[in-house]
């Protein structure tokens, strides 16, 4: 804590949308509040910080450091080992630093589909000479080195100890600042191992309103085809909602809207695999009657593994290294 | 014949001799009785599946299969009853979707669909359990090692690049 009673804050943002960065912001006229209790000591987002500055902390100097998105390459690796250093507390902030996130899912290809598809395949790529970005390049100035590519997307747990985990796509702002003033009053602890908090111990599926008619599903359906009645449990009207195979802690906003739930706070309490959760559930929820069919329903959804695993790739079993290639 | 020439085989090299290896998950009442009743007809099958049995093959979680692979399994078999016989009335039906369901992820996940088979085997099927397993040992053989183990390391952040575990 600073001479002034206020915490010293970190904030950073490597492998994700940039979305974790703007509901810090959500919290909005409680950041006035925040400016109270807290010195933003780093946040490139919303000030010119350089890593130098970061380096020349002490130890432990960071009360409080956000991190949020996976890492993806050797500075994001860097970075985040850095600021484990100097920070007293480091809590993985959003879905992209707690499970990989949707970036995570880039590990179903390997690194040479990425850039194919990155440096020369999209359409709107502009690259006559079919340059792709190098690591090291020998100039009239001498090497010039950008950060390397990793084979796959890492969540943070993987790269460093961490003290709290926030989830969410982007976590809400409520519980985000609950948690800054939490750590603040100094009334919690300041390391947690990797403890959850800003969520519950229940799934979606708990706080959502919805009716459930214990009814099986007949037919599946895509939002795009179809109008849910309101007020009905959406998986039981056959749109494949993640709700039962999701951590709560959202108070149920998508479904409550009419959208599906598509699981942005990771495996639920007591599950690894977020995916393994939902096959298992819709096993017993898919009325195919005849093992025929039941290979119809499946055959129908389109995307299994990108709606399964759209926000978790990164702390599933089996994570899916994209050495190998793994989907075309 | 000269005693030497009996002792030309090499010693067996346990670094290089790579056998599959198989998860077996078989339902007590119809699949695993099936396996018993190729035992006492002393049938002959591959040694290469680690049967776990299960109460039911509607109790066999997505989750331990994709657990069996991750920790080594070359190819991994779930055998249960025959839709209609379940002894629990209607738990196979529930893996009646959810294998299917699963190996369209698997295929995703770059898994060869011959690493894993879902098949139905009643308590008098022993000769099919025995074909199953012979059957599925070759096709992981020709197929080799799956070896995710070591795919693991590249997403666990075990061998990282240039920046792995020194503090800058």
């Amino acid at each position: 804590m600073n001479a002034n009673g206020k915490l010293r804050m970190g904030v950073y943002w490597a492998s994700s949308c940039g979305g974790c960065d703007i509901s810090l912001l959500e919290i909005g006229d409680k950041i006035l509040d925040l400016a109270q209790i807290a010195d933003i000591l780093f946040w490139p987002c919303v000030a010119d910080f350089k890593y130098a500055d970061v380096a020349g902390y002490l130890d432990g100097y960071l009360d409080l450091c956000f991190f949020n998105g996976g890492i993806r390459n050797s500075e994001q690796e860097q970075v985040v080992r850095l600021l484990r250093n100097k920070s007293r507390t480091l809590i993985a902030y959003g879905t992209c630093a707690a499970d990989g996130g949707i970036p995570a899912l880039a590990n179903l290809y390997s690194s040479e589909e990425i850039f194919e598809a990155s440096y020369h395949e999209n359409p709107s790529i502009d690259n006559e000479a079919g340059v792709e970005p190098q690591p090291e390049v020998e100039t009239a100035i001498g090497t010039l080195e950008i950060p390397r590519f990793y084979p796959a997307v890492l969540k943070l747990r993987d790269v460093v100890e961490v003290d709290y985990v926030i989830p969410g796509c982007p976590p809400q702002a409520d519980d985000v600042w609950e948690t800054i003033a939490a750590l603040a009053s100094g009334a919690v602890p300041v390391h947690a191992g990797d403890a959850r908090i800003g969520c519950n111990n229940r799934s979606v599926c708990d706080e959502c309103k919805r009716e459930k008619r214990e009814v099986k599903i007949k037919e599946l359906h895509r939002h795009h085809e179809f109008r849910p009645e309101p007020g009905w449990c959406l998986l039981e009207q056959g749109l494949l909602c993640m709700g039962s195979a999701t951590r709560g802690g959202c108070g149920a906003l998508c479904p409550k809207v009419g959208m599906r739930c598509e699981g942005c706070y990771g495996p639920p309490p007591g599950a690894t695999d977020q995916g393994a959760s939902i096959m298992g559930a819709l096993g017993a929820l898919l009325d195919a009657g005849t093992e025929a069919r039941a290979q119809e329903m499946v055959a129908e959804i389109a995307d299994p593994t990108g709606t399964f695993y759209r926000f978790s790739l990164a702390s599933s079993r089996l994570r899916v290294s994209s050495d190998r290639g793994g989907r075309r | 014949m000269d005693a030497t020439e009996l002792r030309v085989e090499p010693a067996l090299d346990t670094q290089t001799a790579w056998e599959p290896r198989i998860v077996g998950f078989l339902c007590l009442w119809c699949s695993y009785t099936g396996a018993d009743n190729a035992g006492t007809a002393r049938m002959k099958y591959a040694p290469n599946v680690d049967i776990v049995k299960v109460m039911c093959s509607g109790r066999i979680d997505p989750d331990l299969i994709l657990t069996a692979f991750a920790k080594g399994a070359d190819g991994v078999m779930v055998l249960g009853c025959h839709v209609g016989d379940c002894h629990y009335i209607s738990g196979n039906h529930k893996t009646m979707v959810r294998m299917p369901l699963l190996r369209r992820v698997l295929e995703d996940f770059g898994i060869e669909p011959e690493r894993f088979r879902h098949e139905w085997v009643s308590a008098a099927e022993g000769e099919k359990f025995s074909r199953l397993v012979s059957e599925m040992t070759e096709q992981v053989r020709e197929l080799g090692p799956l070896d995710w183990k070591a795919r693991l390391k590249e997403c666990t952040g075990e061998n990282l690049g240039p920046w792995g575990g020194e503090h800058p």
